[in-house]
């Protein structure tokens, strides 16, 4: 028990607390906070980690939700085979993308996954028979339960999240403190270097990768149950720079970062969005302000100055 | 024929438009992800300066094509001194910044302008019929058949890019501003050691990129319509046009450019726009795999 642990769990004890005290408005936006925050971290593993920028991270959250939405649509799946499918489909494709994206480096490496994500949004509006393109379509409630838990009430939809996130939380503290995660950091610091040292740094690129996708993927297919609404605006390109911008404002490389980035994010967009239409000129200023004056986020800040332990 | 005609109309807007993306990749080895926005703010600052001119369409589209490039440029070496500078010119973090310039740039124009869509009217626009020869009762026969036209403007679209294309050339290879581009895009460091100033010259290129995208814009204004979306499409093509000819090689992004815009149209016949457009974006990713440099390219990425 070191106190890394334990910040992480009171991390998700406060969020429990969160849940008796709300007000109900509230309450469902820190549920939807949670489930992105999921997708914040698989976003961080490969970005942060592993030092690989991907502009195509909607594929993966696609990819979850519509493999969950779609298996349980069209073919009438429970909800949990169609969880499952659907992070099964997200990992799968983030294998076969890793395959060959990761040929490229750099610059190359960015257009390429956006290239892909691109070519993903436009095959859903190509099936728009099935997938009901950029309209969409919303789950049925039979698609909605678990034994005699119903994913659609406020209560069980917020326990479901806090679940989901604290499963995450705690699955990404073991990755990056395992020997894999710590090569990780290795490619990101120097690659050259790490290969030198005789580390398979293809293959640990691959592996980020794939678990970025697994990430992203439980991610989007829990949005799917939990929110009841599938559709293509969440495979086009603003969700594919949202979790790259979570992940540069709460700390790229810090397991906690996403998690504030996403929050601070959201409830800053989501107060914008109130204001004026113009709401992604907040997303623009806070990207340009951000590579200027604080590269490393609001944990990347906090860990230099007060406390170089936090992971 | 006239599929040829508006074939060339799409490429030579987007060769300018793609020559400007390539230039600034080329010279600063920076992904300008705003440069879509830089074109509509052409289209937008065209319109805008045309209902200023008023009455005469000729002498306001006369202004916006003096007007968008100047202001465009102007705002892109602002953004280069303001924020690119900064940042080192840092691959990741300049693709990072460009896309909040992205959605800057296209958020403002929306709260200024307007989600509408709006015209802009061509200088002269004549209805210009195309014989067509056919083999009738009496031998070949020249006729001008209803519906196979096109417009005076169009024709003109095409000889201004194929002047500012042939003007850039010129620049490039036979000015001493161009000698300086090109020890920039080899070797900054030795450029700078040999007196070049190469901070200058960046912002430059940046103004000059982003003016490229806008002239662009301007031309095919009066044909299209300018909208605070009309970014993400020339964006596409562009990064298109630049993998495929080449990054930062002037004379495979034009042949690249009168591919794309001619192949448009004709894949569009065979399958449906998003079908062409998913095998499109495919096929670049392909291309960017396994064949870096380009298919024109000889240089390392």
């Amino acid at each position: 028990m070191n106190r890394n642990l334990a910040l992480h769990l009171a991390v998700i004890a406060a969020l429990y607390i969160l849940h008796l005290t709300l007000p109900a408005y509230h309450h469902g936006q820190v549920a939807r906070i949670m489930v992105l925050a999921v997708f914040a971290m698989g976003y961080n593993i490969l970005f942060g980690y592993s030092g690989l920028l991907s502009l195509g991270h909607a594929m993966f959250f696609a990819a979850g939700m519509y493999g969950m939405g779609l298996s349980a649509q069209h073919l009438g799946f429970a909800t949990l085979p169609a969880f499952l499918i659907g992070i099964l489909c997200a990992t799968a494709l983030a294998f076969v993308v890793g395959l060959l994206a990761l040929r490229t480096i750099g610059v190359g490496f960015m257009i390429v996954t956006l290239m892909f994500a691109q070519a993903g949004y436009l095959t859903i509006l190509y099936f728009g028979e099935y997938t009901r393109g950029d309209e969409g379509f919303v789950l049925t409630n039979t698609a909605r339960n678990f034994g005699n838990l119903d994913f659609s009430t406020a209560d069980t939809r917020y326990l479901a999240a806090l679940c989901l996130f604290s499963g995450a939380l705690l699955l990404k503290l073991l990755i990056v403190r395992s020997k894999r995660g710590r090569v990780m950091v290795a490619v990101r610091e120097n690659e050259e270097r790490a290969r030198m040292l005789g580390y398979n740094t293809w293959s640990t690129k691959l592996y980020a990768l794939t678990l970025s996708g697994l990430f992203s993927g439980a991610s989007g297919a829990s949005y799917a149950i939990l929110f009841g609404y599938v559709g293509a605006s969440f495979a086009a390109v603003p969700y594919s720079i949202f979790p790259l911008l979570w992940v540069l404002v709460g700390g790229a490389g810090t397991t906690l970062g996403p998690v504030i980035g996403t929050a601070f994010m959201f409830y800053l967009i989501d107060y914008a969005s109130g204001v004026t239409d113009a709401y992604m000129l907040v997303v623009g200023v806070t990207l340009v302000l951000i590579t200027l004056f604080v590269p490393g986020g609001i944990l990347g800040l906090v860990k230099s100055r007060f406390a170089r332990w936090i992971p | 024929m006239l599929a040829l005609i508006e074939g060339l109309v799409q490429a030579a807007v987007l060769s300018l438009t793609a020559l400007g993306l390539s230039l600034v990749f080329g010279v600063m080895r920076v992904v300008n992800v705003a440069h879509g926005e830089f074109f509509m703010l052409g289209a937008v600052i065209a319109w805008w300066v045309a209902t200023l001119v008023g009455t005469n369409p000729a002498l306001g589209f006369i202004a916006a094509l003096i007007a968008a490039p100047i202001i465009a440029g102007l705002i892109a070496v602002i953004t280069d001194w303001l924020v690119l500078k900064r940042i080192n010119y840092d691959p990741e973090a300049t693709i990072v910044a460009t896309i909040g310039l992205l959605y800057i740039l296209q958020q403002s124009v929306l709260m200024t302008f307007g989600p509408d869509a709006r015209p802009v009217e061509a200088p002269f626009n004549t209805r210009l019929a195309i014989p067509w020869i056919e083999n009738t009762d009496a031998g070949w026969a020249l006729y001008w058949p209803w519906g196979l036209s096109t417009t005076s403007y169009k024709l003109f679209v095409i000889v201004a890019a194929i002047a500012l294309l042939s003007l850039i050339w010129y620049i490039m290879s036979r000015t001493k501003l161009g000698l300086i581009l090109r020890a920039t895009q080899l070797d900054s460091e030795t450029a700078l050691a040999f007196g070049i100033p190469v901070e200058r010259v960046y912002a430059l290129v940046f103004g000059i990129g982003a003016a490229l995208a806008a002239v662009a814009a301007v031309l095919i204004v009066p044909i299209q319509q300018a909208h605070y979306l009309m970014g993400a499409d020339p964006l596409l093509l562009s990064f298109i046009v630049v993998i495929i000819g080449g990054l930062g090689s002037l004379r495979g992004t034009v042949i690249a450019a009168l591919i794309i815009g001619m192949s448009d149209g004709i894949i569009s016949v065979f399958f449906t726009p998003t079908l062409a457009k998913i095998m499109a974006t495919l096929l670049v990713a392909m291309v960017l795999v396994y064949r870096p440099q380009g298919l024109f390219g000889t240089r390392r990425v």
